[in-house]
């Protein structure tokens, strides 16, 4: 089993995201996705620079995947949406059917991001035909419907599931950042580069639920599968992916290593995760079949 | 300038003849079952019932879409499945889906039978829309609701597909098919299981703080004594952020384009359609004969077209908050 590295979602100053990627270059991930996925507003980074840093981590023997963006509404987005699927470097992640369309007319292999609706057999075998060799299933998929849908797995195409982080859980033309602070998102000014975690959403009664980072909403809650590993093994998965946040990725890295490698109980990874950003609570709900934000207590070991 | 068809809903047999007899070109319903993005109980057809339903429509002169707009697990597939099959045999117009290895099985089962890319497949730019099209042979698209008139008129004008916007209802804030929210709180989304904010999981409690609604345990919204309570939508909640507690989201709205109604005529959509198959028969008369008298006006004389007051406040009188946007149509409120 091996690690990776989702997109960062939040909207970091260049300087912030070269030095993570300069320090995960030494971190044990072996796949690393780079990308603005959320908002096309956010342009720090262009193309030539993601793949600038592609080649850096690329050199400390990281295998690089562009991802696309989520939502894509307007024509200069689709236009840089298709420029990065022709990068002719990396591969990509597709993050709408649009990507895979553009992927697949070009015969380019391609991931299948969280944001495409793959949900069984027959939607996964028909990208799959398409040169899809990687699928990262929607968060909300339980896991034991993940096994059902593994047991029709095309040959050669590898599962990667979303182990740790901060979940994507909906996209809007709003941007809920710009809301915030009560100006039209033609007028954002960037606010979203000030809050290099997004901003915290409260129930009245002072429950952390939601996440608004811009155009997304993310889970409060960072969802932890660790405890899952061994089922996850057992039913094929390939890969575990960790969403960046500015609080604690190298440390939930090296955690997961550990437990992938087994040199430490996935239940204490669980705890060892779930400390790592004390009061945020976390979550696994989802896998279990339940609302993505409960969260079941791990067995002792 | 092409004449829009008027696509009303129907959760139930009375609805559907409801919507024929007050002007629907054509009616959209489902099948009982978790096939569908409005699977309430009590709502939807029997494979009986959509043939009889399909059978009044046609006499009519109406058309019958069926909307089977999940996206089915291994667990579902064979219903899914039946469903397409029981579509087809019922006769309906075009099939509403959403799932692209669904949408393959049935151009391969049911080739004549015309294919609808649901508002849940979520395709929001012509590349996506494409793949839909030059890969599952779709017919028309149903767009989600986060795309300016701009963006609109420049899709109709570029896409080999029929193009259906909404006109009036519910508004989703975030884009059909990707969103979460539901599942995150209720463990049960629009994508898997047909419903947003189940009502099974609304509490409501009264307290000293007013009149409070809980969706499985997690406070949605607290009324103020006097102040109207509204169903506990997650994006149509009051959050704290940043120390204030507002509707972070969305406040309680619906959709109702009738002030933009020549715009989006002129722009060539190919039908405007009416959410809601989880109203009553009364809601959907009252809604599509509005429409109905609207659109008429607008196609009789664009120029000249002017919402009559009469329709907004019977609009209004029907809307989340009694109150109206044309959402993401209009850049201002993005």
């Amino acid at each position: 089993m091996r690690l990776s590295l989702a997109p960062i979602p939040y909207f970091w100053p260049r300087e912030r995201v070269e030095a993570f990627y300069g320090a995960a270059a030494g971190w044990p991930v072996d796949v690393v996705y780079l990308g603005e996925v959320v908002c096309g507003k956010r342009l720090e980074l262009r193309l030539e620079d993601w793949i600038a840093i592609g080649e850096r981590l690329a050199a400390a023997g990281k295998e690089v995947v562009l991802s696309t963006q989520a939502l894509i509404e307007a024509e200069s987005e689709l236009a840089r949406m298709e420029r990065l699927c022709r990068n002719g470097r990396f591969a990509v992640e597709a993050n709408d059917l649009g990507a895979v369309h553009v992927l697949a007319e070009a015969g380019v292999p391609f991931v299948v991001g969280p944001h495409v609706n793959v949900y069984n057999t027959a939607t996964l075998a028909l990208l799959a035909g398409l040169g899809a060799r990687r699928w990262v299933p929607p968060v909300e998929l339980p896991g034991r419907v993940l096994a059902r849908v593994l047991a029709g797995r095309p040959g050669g195409l590898e599962v990667e599931v979303t182990a740790y982080g901060r979940l994507a859980l909906a996209f809007s033309a709003r941007c809920f950042t710009a809301r915030a602070d009560n100006v039209p998102k033609d007028a954002c000014e960037l606010r979203c580069r000030h809050d290099p975690e997004g901003r915290l959403m409260e129930t009245q009664d002072g429950r952390a639920l939601f996440v608004a980072n811009g155009v997304q909403i993310q889970s409060a809650a960072p969802c932890n599968l660790a405890a899952e590993l061994d089922a996850m093994r057992e039913m094929g998965v390939d890969l575990l992916r960790v969403v960046p946040d500015a609080t604690a990725t190298a440390e939930a890295v090296a955690l997961l290593a550990e437990a992938v490698s087994g040199r430490r109980d996935p239940a204490d990874t669980a705890r060892a995760l779930a400390a790592l950003r004390p009061g945020a609570g976390a979550c696994n709900g989802y896998w279990h079949g339940r609302a993505g934000l409960d969260w079941r207590e791990a067995l002792p070991a | 300038m092409r004449r829009p068809e008027l696509v009303c809903p129907a959760g139930t047999l009375p609805a559907l003849r409801a919507a024929v007899e007050s002007g629907a070109d054509a009616v959209y319903v489902g099948l009982r079952g978790a096939t569908n993005a409005r699977n309430f109980p009590g709502l939807n057809l029997t494979p009986r019932e959509l043939a009889e339903g399909v059978r009044h429509a046609h006499a009519a002169g109406a058309r019958v879409f069926l909307a089977l707009n999940t996206y089915p697990g291994p667990e579902e597939w064979p219903e899914a499945e039946a469903a397409v099959d029981a579509a087809a045999e019922a006769g309906v117009d075009a099939l509403i889906a959403a799932d692209p290895g669904l949408l393959a099985r049935a151009r391969e089962r049911h080739p004549d039978l015309a294919l609808h890319l649901s508002v849940q497949g979520s395709a929001t730019n012509r590349r996506a829309i494409g793949f839909y099209h030059e890969r599952l042979g779709i017919r028309r698209v149903v767009l989600p609701r986060v795309l300016s008139l701009a963006q609109v008129r420049r899709l109709v004008e570029r896409l080999p597909v029929e193009v259906e916007v909404f006109a009036f209802g519910s508004l989703c804030v975030m884009v059909e098919g990707r969103c979460m929210l539901s599942s995150y709180v209720t463990g049960e989304s629009p994508n898997r299981c047909g419903v947003c904010s189940p009502a099974k999981a609304v509490r409501w409690e009264e307290g000293p703080e007013g009149r409070s609604v809980r969706l499985n345990g997690v406070l949605v919204e607290r009324f103020g004594p006097g102040e109207p309570a509204g169903y506990p939508v997650l994006c149509k909640g009051r959050f704290r952020v940043g120390g204030h507690v507002y509707h972070a989201i969305e406040e309680p709205t619906s959709l109702n384009v009738l002030d933009i109604l020549p715009e989006l005529v002129r722009c060539g959509v190919a039908a405007l359609k009416v959410e809601g198959r989880q109203r009553s028969p009364a809601y959907v008369a009252q809604v599509t004969r509005v429409l109905r008298e609207a659109l008429d006006a607008c196609l009789a004389d664009p120029e000249g077209y002017r919402p009559d007051p009469a329709w907004v406040a019977a609009l209004d009188r029907v809307s989340e908050g009694s109150t109206h946007t044309l959402g993401a149509l209009d850049r201002p409120w993005m």
